[in-house]
């Protein structure tokens, strides 16, 4: 099963995790070029996917993989069709582009190597998220994104706002990918496929199920969750604190494109019922609007672009959700313009950041001499975004309007949607682009120059190749845009758009957009302040409410340990006993298991003697006068116990239980000493009376239920087992000892690591006692 | 407690019985014993050292943490099992083998050295404990 290019994909798919492993290394001897040579991994694997784009365009998906965990039918196995395919190409064609622009990024920064290696563990979890079939596969790589994509948000961690934004990814994203393994163990028990693959071939199976809704439900949860979808959209633009290539890459090619893809994947199974047709464009609708409406009234550069991409987000989802084929074409098209100009504009923004000392699009003008290569990819980029010919973002607007054209209300009502938010965007988008650019100079912290080879080599190959791809729309159809689209839809869909304008209804309303975006885009400072003032009566946003819940959930935390856990160890050893005695003796009670009275035992006068002695210990407990009399009289009733274990045949047994009494006496008077007690015991009476009655209850417990357990037919099979067998197989003749270490082995690495750490617990409580001595002393210091 | 003859006498009945628990937990594969068993008994001896003779010549006779001992006797007895995993037989498998040591035949397993693992940790965890507890008495 092995084959060449299957341990091929294999290592594609492992490469970034290990050059996330020697990154450090790498940049503590090459510094920032380090990043040179990591960019070779995510370069390999675009030219090993691209391999496979022939083949993949021809119809006949890839599939391989390994068995991971057999007997659960969970496999490490990926399936590379039209979707993955074009998802993997973006993530390492633009990660290639990512990890040389942070190589000029961060120059000089003195976690630079940590960097590299979080872009690319983020990179590899992404690579391993589009192409997985297993779903298991498909939901760890899932959490990895949300796990690495926290470390990369928070990279500026001595900053409050970038820890304050980690945090909130990780537990929006966190819970949208509890809710995608739910409902992929939905999707598991209806159809009984655990493969994305096979999934696909079940056609109406889960349309058809009674849990569709259930389903539908969960994935909406993680789709809306990582791709931001109206309110859950809050977190996006916080994640703006993280550094701009991680910007650039996350929250416009590929980290926020997951929740898409994966309703993408799931189309053909879940798609194009009515539930599906009208929740996803609604929701997707108020996102694009909520999203271009809060990007214009920003003045950051990078939130500016982060909202349009919360936007584009909604678009997408809401074309996924319209049903139509010709609406998934849109949307696949739109998808793969979007990755391309969005990451060159917030490369473009950092660049601007990196040059001048600034993001602030109000203080920010006339740089275009300064800056003309970055200058003209922006123009590019914005071009793309707003849907000028001959750019690819043109083409994806054609599509949409193209789908959107059939009539009816509610088309026309997502139209309408669209046309504005298209046109909001646009105005955005060329304000970023624009704005910094043109006007005459405003003096920055620093003064702009163009950039190093590094940071603007991302930027122009982006632009250019959304040029490309226009350009050449009959071959990056037929190797991207059409196979996605057909593995998007279900049926093979073929797109035929190009770059030409040709006069018809759809250019009709991009003239419409157009018209609209450059009216705002001239009156920009006007729409913000209109915007700003509108957003000042609202007042309450979803980011001060999700606060409020954590908030909220802290303080709840707090009172329910308040209630359960008093910090009374005197109330937790009589619920804990209590409990122990009630669960013993009211089982037996109700379901009338009472054991029989035994028969008078027959025993040696020494064995009465050594019985004696362990009831005179037992009964000097209770009326000892001091402690230690207490806890020595303890320790006899256990000696006597294991001289009875002895006698019985038990010497393993009573071995360790000579150690075990030995030394919980030293243990407990040792404890004693240490905590200072008196040495006389002053509970009240009736106190020592509830505590007298739930320990005897506890013995009453046991002892009843071990002559019950003594009463019943003895199974001896395991009892022959072991005999026959610890000779034999384990060459022991030991059976306890056998069993210990061979035969139950792994409960004894159990045991002993629980014994290791409760051994830890004891150690830390004993220190804690230790500073309040030395801690007033360590106040005075500071 | 620190009598003449409870502190003379300590030290030489702590080596007879640390020597005593590898006896034990040497023969428990066969008789009577074990690592759980011999982890005690050294346990319990280093508790006597640490009564008799402050804490602090007990830490030094032990060189290291006793939590360290501990953790050691985890990895230990995690890599015992691991070793089967290189044979292709499912992680904890015994495997045995008997090389001859001047002669005589010496029965080395994973098994064994698994106990160890436990002895180690039993020891380490036990004798950490008390010896904290002791430690608060004669400082």
């Amino acid at each position: 099963m092995a084959t060449g290019g299957q341990s091929l994909t294999f290592l594609a798919l492992m490469l970034p995790f290990l050059g996330a492993a020697v990154a450090p290394i790498l940049t503590k001897g090459l510094k920032h070029n380090a990043g040179w040579l990591l960019a070779l991994i995510p370069a390999w694997n675009f030219l090993h996917f691209w391999s496979f784009t022939d083949d993949v365009a021809a119809g006949g998906p890839i599939t391989g993989g390994f068995a991971w965990v057999p007997s659960f039918n969970v496999n490490f196995s990926w399936y590379l069709d039209g979707l993955s395919l074009t998802f993997a190409l973006l993530i390492s064609g633009i990660g290639t582009l990512i990890v040389l622009y942070s190589g000029g990024y961060l120059k000089g920064h003195a976690q630079q190597g940590r960097f590299f290696s979080f872009i690319l563990m983020f990179m590899g979890a992404m690579q391993g998220l589009v192409v997985a079939d297993n779903f298991l596969t498909l939901f760890v790589f899932w959490e990895l994104t949300s796990i690495t994509s926290f470390l990369l948000i928070g990279f500026d961690h001595a900053r409050e706002a970038a820890r304050r934004a980690a945090i909130q990814a990780l537990v929006v994203t966190g819970l949208g990918g509890l809710s995608l393994l739910a409902g992929l163990l939905v999707l598991w028990n209806v159809t009984g496929q655990s493969e994305l693959s096979l999934l696909l071939m079940t056609g109406d199976a889960v349309r058809e199920s009674p849990f569709y809704l259930a389903a539908f439900l969960l994935v909406l949860g993680a789709a809306f969750t990582k791709s931001a979808q109206f309110p859950l959209h809050f977190w996006l633009p916080n994640a703006m604190e993280a550094p701009t290539p991680v910007s650039a890459y996350l929250h416009s090619a590929t980290m926020v494109k997951a929740g898409v893809y994966l309703l993408m994947r799931l189309n053909p199974v879940m798609g194009e019922t009515q539930i599906w047709e009208t929740v996803l464009p609604l929701f997707g609708g108020a996102t694009l609007l909520v999203g271009t409406l809060l990007a214009i009234r920003q003045t950051d550069l990078k939130l500016m672009l982060a909202y349009t991409t919360v936007a584009s987000l909604g678009l997408l989802v809401m074309l996924t959700g319209f049903g139509t084929e010709q609406a998934i074409a849109a949307a696949v098209l739109y998808l793969i313009a979007h990755s391309m100009f969005k990451g060159a504009l917030f490369m473009v923004a950092g660049l601007i950041d990196h040059e001048t000392g600034t993001r602030d699009i109000t203080r920010l003008g006339g740089l275009r001499s300064a800056m003309p290569l970055t200058f003209s990819a922006a123009v590019f980029a914005a071009a793309s975004m707003g849907g000028l010919p001959p750019l690819f973002g043109f083409l994806a607007k054609e599509e949409i309007y193209a789908a959107l054209t059939m009539g009816g209300a509610w088309p026309g009502l997502i139209l309408v949607v669209a046309i504005t938010g298209n046109a909001l965007m646009f105005a955005a988008g060329f304000a970023v682009a624009l704005k910094p650019f043109i006007g005459k100079k405003i003096e920055t912290p620093k003064n702009a120059h163009e950039g190093p080879v590094l940071l603007w080599l991302g930027p122009v190959v982006l632009a250019v190749s959304g040029l490309f791809a226009a350009l050449f729309s009959g071959w990056s159809h037929r190797l991207f845009s059409s196979p996605m689209a057909s593995a998007v839809s279900g049926n093979p869909v073929d797109i035929h758009i190009t770059a030409v304008p040709h006069v018809s209804l759809p250019l009709l309303l991009s003239l419409v957009t157009i018209a609209i975006g450059i009216a705002v885009f001239v009156w920009l400072d006007r729409a913000r302040a209109a915007m700003a003032s509108v957003l000042r009566t609202i007042g309450w946003g979803p980011d001060r409410g999700f606060d409020q819940v954590i908030s909220g959930l802290v303080r709840l935390a707090w009172h329910v340990t308040g209630l359960v856990q008093g910090g009374k160890l005197e109330v937790y050893m009589t619920a804990t006993f209590t409990l122990t005695a009630a669960v013993l003796l009211v089982p037996m009670v109700l379901f009338g298991e009472l054991p029989g009275l035994p028969q008078f035992p027959d025993l040696y006068f020494y064995e009465w003697t050594v019985l004696a002695i362990a009831v005179i210990g037992l009964f000097a407990v209770p009326v000892a006068n001091s402690r230690l009399t207490a806890i020595v009289s303890l320790g006899i009733q256990g000696f006597a116990v294991a001289l009875l274990f002895m006698l019985l045949g038990a010497p393993d047994l009573s071995f360790t239980q000579f150690m075990v009494e030995t030394l919980s006496v030293v243990i407990l008077a040792l404890v004693m000493t240490r905590l200072r007690l008196s040495p006389a015991d002053h509970r009240p009476g009736g106190e020592k009376a509830i505590d007298l009655t739930v320990a005897a209850l506890c013995g009453l417990g046991f002892g009843l239920m071990l002559l019950r357990v003594t009463q019943v037919p003895f199974d001896d099979t395991l009892t022959q087992f072991f005999n026959a067998n610890s000779r034999v197989i384990a060459h022991g003749r030991n059976i306890v000892n056998v069993i210990i270490v061979d035969f139950r082995g792994l409960d004894t690495m159990g045991e002993i690591s629980v014994v290791m750490i409760t051994g830890l617990a004891i150690l830390a409580l004993i220190r804690i006692r230790k500073p309040a001595r030395i801690a007033p002393r360590r106040t005075r210091e500071g | 407690m620190r009598t003449i003859i409870f502190r003379t006498v300590a030290p030489n009945l702590t080596s007879l019985m640390v020597l005593f628990s590898i006896f034990v937990l040497l023969r428990g594969h066969n008789e009577p014993g074990g690592g759980f068993i011999g982890g005690l008994i050294a346990a319990s001896a280093f508790a006597i050292y640490g009564i008799a003779c402050g804490v602090s010549p007990v830490r030094r006779a032990l060189w290291f943490h006793p939590m360290a001992i501990a953790g050691f006797g985890l990895l230990l007895a995690a890599l015992s099992g691991v070793l089967s995993l290189f044979q292709g037989v499912p992680f904890l498998t015994g495997l045995w083998a008997e090389p001859h040591l001047f002669g005589v035949p010496v029965a080395v397993s994973t098994p064994m050295v698994f106990d160890i693992g436990v002895y180690l940790v039993v020891v380490g965890s036990i004798t950490s404990i008390a010896l904290a507890l002791e430690e608060r008495d004669y400082d």
